[in-house]
């Protein structure tokens, strides 16, 4: 039996329609209801869904065997698991925005306001710019407009979030998409289901 | 005549490596709780993790918990005037846990093995390390993997030091596909970018690793490597312990220190690995001694992991006696209960939290 942990929303389902396409379906997951958990004997799977941002952890502990994580969360978070595949879905970029118009002229300490505080922070001793990080739980675009900072470090997919409230990329850090991840010691025990599970699940990566 | 049944899997393990590493003539090592702060400040690279428990003695000179045992037995060794010296401790090390980032006391046992090491050596140790795993539990992997090839392999690149981290970043999480963009991004010609790729996807069966590999190795360095993993591949094949040991690329230690075969273990049932070891010259020369030295440590806390739910009742029986009974009753019952086998809780008054099987007044 693979344990699998999806991430809520969206960017699950379209992972779990790529599962269900190489072979590994569970109808009772596309019922809507209480229940956490979903299994299907018949083809050795069992599914949750967890907070986006705890799948890494879920892995990492061996809860789940295989995971799907972004690879934004595996940067900030830096599990110890296997990173088996690039999904390609659920692309998009961690980006430095400022308001329209921000000049840094490194006279002065950098202002961050971000979720990622360690990918914030590598990013800047990796550059030796001094900086004072704010660490947000949401709504991050609101630091800058109201003087919380100078810059944020951000998710950005489209752009227009940014755009609508009078914010622009000013550097991009390094692009995002969905991962498939592994435990370490499931691999070695589960090598042979895990393997199967992965080659039907790569060839459904566009 | 012990009771193993009361035994901690961890205790038992203990136990168990003890008379193992004994019956293979290594010494037992023993070391006070502290090391001087120096010493680990000059090979910080080396701990699995850089921060350390210090603080002052009487004089005022900086010492420090112990956060490793190899380290202090590398510089024990240099008064020994033996050609070989093979040593096997348990000790617990203080080091931050990477889950929770608090200083966690760490039991650890583990051997050494340092001086004239011969391939002999090397398959002794391999052989304990398998079966140190195998005094833990039956369903055990040993991935073995040669920094030598994967330094081979970086070197046909010159030695970017950003790039090879990186590049081993991903090797050790059997990621592939970030490969060939990195190696671009640094300028690593196509062949290399290949060869890299293929390190992160080589494990599994020894025989079929090794003739991939041979695909791989080309340089010198890196076919003297391949010799060795191969040489010690026909070794273990004559073991009991042989189909349970593979050879793993994603197993990569600092390359600073190691330099020939690491390993590391896992045993069915806990999330992470539980023993980690490899062939550190290079740590030795930063020491300034000579010849080799391989070892291991086995990580005893997290077998607790395998210790299963716990038990349903905190004794067999509640035996209740007021202030009328006699003591001596008291007392022969309890007596006749436990020489059934039966563990016994006696009182006058029924403790609150506590949880037994049945019952007994008297």
């Amino acid at each position: 039996m693979l344990n699998i942990a999806l991430p809520k929303g969206r960017l699950g389902e379209k992972v779990y329609d790529m599962l269900e396409r190489a072979g590994y379906s569970c109808d009772a997951i596309k019922e809507n209801g209480r229940k956490l958990i979903f299994e299907n004997p018949d083809l050795g799977v069992r599914y949750f869904w967890v907070k986006p941002s705890d799948v890494s952890i879920y892995v990492e502990r061996g809860a789940a065997d295989i995971g799907i994580a972004g690879k934004d969360i595996l940067l900030e978070y830096t599990p110890d698991v296997y990173e088996l595949l690039d999904l390609n879905i659920g692309k998009c970029r961690l980006a430095v925005a400022a308001l329209c118009g921000f000049r840094d002229d490194g006279k002065k300490t950098l202002k961050v306001a971000t979720k990622f505080v360690n990918v914030a922070s590598k990013h800047y001793s990796s550059v030796s710019r001094d900086i004072d990080i704010i660490k947000l739980n949401g709504s991050i675009e609101l630091a800058p407009i109201l003087g919380l900072s100078d810059v944020i470090v951000d998710i950005v997919e489209t752009g227009t979030t940014l755009k609508e409230n009078n914010l622009e990329v000013i550097e991009d850090i390094v692009p995002v998409s969905a991962r498939l991840i592994a435990n370490k010691a499931s691999f070695k025990f589960k090598t042979a289901e895990i393997e199967k599970l992965v080659d039907g699940v790569r060839s459904q990566i566009k | 005549m012990i009771d193993t049944k009361v035994l901690k899997t961890e205790e038992r393990a203990a136990i168990k490596l003890r008379s193992l590493y004994k019956s293979y003539g290594y010494q037992p090592f023993k070391m006070s709780k502290f090391e001087e702060y120096d010493l680990y400040v000059r090979n910080k690279d080396f701990l699995v993790s850089d921060r350390v428990i210090t603080f002052n003695d009487t004089s005022g000179k900086l010492l420090a918990l112990k956060p490793d045992v190899t380290l202090s037995i590398i510089k024990n060794s240099k008064g020994k005037a033996l050609e070989k010296y093979k040593a096997y401790y348990s000790e617990n090390v203080y080091r931050v846990s990477g889950a929770t980032g608090q200083f966690k006391e760490i039991m650890q046992t583990g051997l050494e093995c340092i001086g004239e090491v011969s391939a002999l050596d090397v398959l002794e140790v391999v052989t304990l390390a398998a079966e140190s795993l195998a005094a833990v539990s039956e369903d055990f992997v040993l991935d073995i993997s040669h920094m030598g090839i994967v330094t081979a392999i970086l070197a046909e690149c010159g030695s970017n030091r950003e790039f090879s981290r990186r590049v081993t970043e991903h090797i050790a999480e059997k990621n592939a596909h970030e490969i060939p963009a990195l190696c671009e991004a640094y300028g690593v010609s196509f062949d290399v970018a290949a060869k890299l790729s293929a390190l992160a996807g080589m494990y599994g069966d020894r025989a079929t690793v090794l003739s991939r590999l041979s695909e791989i190795c080309d340089s010198p360095e890196a076919r003297e490597a391949l010799s060795e993993l191969t040489e010690l591949h026909k070794l273990l094949s004559s073991t009991a312990v042989s189909d349970k040991i593979r050879f793993d690329f994603s197993v990569v230690n600092n390359m600073k220190y190691y330099n020939g075969i690491v390993f590391k273990g896992f045993v069915a049932g806990i999330y992470e690995g539980i023993l980690a070891g490899g062939e550190y010259d290079n740590l030795l020369k930063s020491m300034k001694r000579t010849g080799r030295g391989i070892g291991f440590a086995l990580y005893l806390d997290s077998l607790s992991e395998l210790d299963g739910k716990g038990d349903e009742y905190d004794a067999d029986v509640l035996l209740l006696y007021g202030e009328k009974s006699s003591l001596e009753a008291v007392h022969s019952k309890k007596l006749a209960l436990i020489s059934e086998g039966k563990t016994v809780y006696s009182t006058s008054t029924v403790p609150s939290g506590l949880k037994f099987r049945e019952t007994l007044e008297i």
